[in-house]
């Protein structure tokens, strides 16, 4: 898979700029805050309907203008893809998938499959498990994009059922009374039904991409620890019921979900010590790194070639790391690199250099 | 801002769901240049539809009388009930012609966030009609979606004990979506392959 065109209107820094791809290696180059990130970061959001910085879309329109719109031409297996989202902040966005609208933006979820790392993946490592059950989601959705309806239904019961907790909570401390809890059992099922579909696919994931994060850890780091992955699950698939009905009067008392997917955690360790709280930077900066190629070399040794983007990555590592990166990505199908000094990518990752500069891009 | 008449107009539209500020402004100035007659008959076709439409007292779907065109049907079956959230589901899979029992019309499904709990719906009534003893049949044909889903689910473990068949339409129905906006093939489809639960 590749992109070969990429158009944006009124996104972050650009009022309009188009830039033509090819495939194999395509170098950005530019000055710091030039506009970057901005590009690769547009091509996040058609893959994963969301940006890798902000959690809201207000940040994504150019400042002064009310939407912004991206094109990405996608080439697949010979077939060529238009796909066009428009941003409105505050309101649903609007998708198009070749020539006709779709009903819902998720539907063009799978439409590109992209992995990207980026210097905010530092985040995945020391941040909160919250950034590492995404990591995990947002791989299952690339692999299986109908994966993407089974998260979202998990998280519409959990809100339902923590709005159902929640008002108990609330007439208890208000009333003293209990509460309307007749439903609870139902959103019991409901959710151990969903949950263990979503934890069934994250424990098959975690387990596949455990070699895959190891040797690319290997890879990138200067060679001390082996990286070992664990998901750490809150109940398993079969006994989420059970769990649930152990912990149900402290989840009243609290007015929220306490046993699911969403509690769960992947622990990542460097030998036998955990990578967050007792990790160097540069050990962290590589686990995270590592993380993403795993996530790139397993989507690839099961026959999907995703687009590969390494935003700000070669500056980090040394000469010695940089030939074996560039060795890893040089047969990508497409693989999109930014970088602020060219002479940070080594010469022998042959490809296009495009030159960014406020506002365009221009092929060099 | 618009002074008088035309403003209250405004008002009154955009407060209609789906209509925002804008298509308000373009109804009311369509209004206000349409023809006289036109306009006279819509006005009417809103008072008379709060005027004359009611709530079937036996299913709650609207009606012109006390019961409505189903329910006074000598023709339907007594033993087959369907439960819908809202009058239009009924309309929908009546353009299916599958189905020849009766329904019953919950007015919404479970739905924590809204404060919607089974006392909100018209599920105490729903008991009241299956105690009678002539329905074998129930088909829980609440909307494809996360709270039709816990309707349906809520319902079935209510009914269970009563010894009447509890069916769900089957799958094909996209997930997520309302069951007004099914076609007709595939609404079809699903309830001629509805599954027990
Ligand atoms: N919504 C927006 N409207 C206008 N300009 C924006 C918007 N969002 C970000 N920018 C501008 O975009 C620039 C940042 O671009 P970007 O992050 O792509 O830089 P970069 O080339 O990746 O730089 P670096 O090398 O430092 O990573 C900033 O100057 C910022 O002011
Ligand atoms: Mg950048
Ligand atoms: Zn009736």
């Amino acid at each position: 898979m590749h992109v070969r065109r990429l158009e944006l209107v009124d996104v972050r820094s650009y009022e309009r700029a188009a830039v033509e791809l090819e495939p194999g290696a395509s170098v950005l180059i530019g000055p710091n805050g030039v506009g970057k990130t901005n590009l690769v970061e547009a091509l996040g959001y058609v893959a994963t309907l969301a940006s890798h910085r902000v959690s809201t879309d207000q940040p994504l329109v150019r400042v002064g203008a009310d939407r912004g719109v991206i094109r990405c031409d996608i080439v697949h297996e010979g077939r060529e893809l238009l796909v066009e989202l428009e941003i409105v902040p505050g309101k649903a966005n609007r998708a198009r998938l070749g020539r006709s609208p779709v009903r819902r933006a998720r539907d063009v979820l799978g439409a590109l499959r992209l992995v990207l790392f980026a210097p905010e993946d530092l985040a995945l490592v020391r941040g909160e498990p919250e950034q590492r059950r995404r990591y995990l989601d947002d791989l299952l959705v690339a692999r299986q994009p109908r994966m993407a309806g089974v998260r979202a239904d998990y998280e519409r019961v959990l809100k339902q059922r923590n709005a159902l907790l929640r008002s108990a909570y609330l007439a208890r401390k208000v009333a003293g009374r209990g509460g309307d809890l007749s439903t609870l059992e139902v959103w019991d099922h409901h959710l151990a039904e969903h949950g263990a579909k979503l934890l069934t696919a994250r424990l098959a994931l975690a387990d596949a991409l455990a070699p895959h994060l190891e040797e690319a850890y290997r890879l990138v780091s200067a060679g001390q620890g082996k990286a070992v992955m664990e998901y750490k699950a809150t109940a398993t698939p079969t006994s989420i019921l059970d769990e649930l009905a152990s912990v149900k009067d402290e989840e009243i008392a609290r007015g929220t979900t306490l046993v699911g997917p969403h509690r769960d955690d992947l622990l990542l360790r460097l030998g036998d010590l955990p990578v967050r709280g007792y990790a160097s930077h540069g050990e962290s900066w590589s686990y995270a790194l590592a993380l993403r190629l795993a996530s790139y070399t397993l989507l690839r040794s099961e026959g999907i070639e995703p687009v590969l983007v390494l935003d700000d990555v070669f500056a980090e590592l040394d000469t010695g790391r940089r030939e074996r990166l560039a060795d890893l990505v040089r047969d990508a199908a497409q693989v999109l690199i930014t970088c602020a000094v060219e002479a940070d990518v080594p010469q022998s990752l042959h490809g296009n250099r495009y030159l960014v500069q406020p506002g365009e891009v221009h092929r060099v | 801002m618009y002074e008088g008449a035309i403003q209250d107009l405004i008002d009154e539209l955009g407060r209609l769901p789906g209509i925002g500020p804008k298509s308000a402004q373009r109804l009311a100035f369509h209004v206000l240049s349409a023809d006289t007659t036109d306009i006279k008959r819509l006005a009417a076709a809103l008072t008379r539809v709060k005027e004359e439409v009611r709530f079937c007292s036996t299913c709650y779907n609207v009606a012109e009388a006390e019961q409505c065109r189903i329910c006074r049907d000598p023709r339907r079956r007594d033993d087959a009930l369907c439960v819908v959230e809202e009058p239009k589901d009924v309309i929908a899979i009546e353009r299916t012609n599958e189905f020849r029992g009766r329904y019953h019309v919950l007015g919404g499904a479970i739905n924590p966030l809204e404060g919607i709990g089974p006392d909100q719906l018209r599920i105490r009534e729903l008991m009241a009609r299956l105690s009678s003893g002539d329905v074998s049949e129930l088909i829980l044909a609440t909307d494809p979606n996360t709270e039709g889903e816990a309707t349906a689910t809520y319902l079935a473990l209510m009914v269970k004990p009563m010894g009447i068949t509890v069916s769900r339409l089957a799958s094909g129905l996209p997930v997520g979506g309302d069951l007004e906006y099914a076609d007709e093939i595939t609404l079809g489809r699903a309830f001629e392959g509805r599954r027990k639960l």
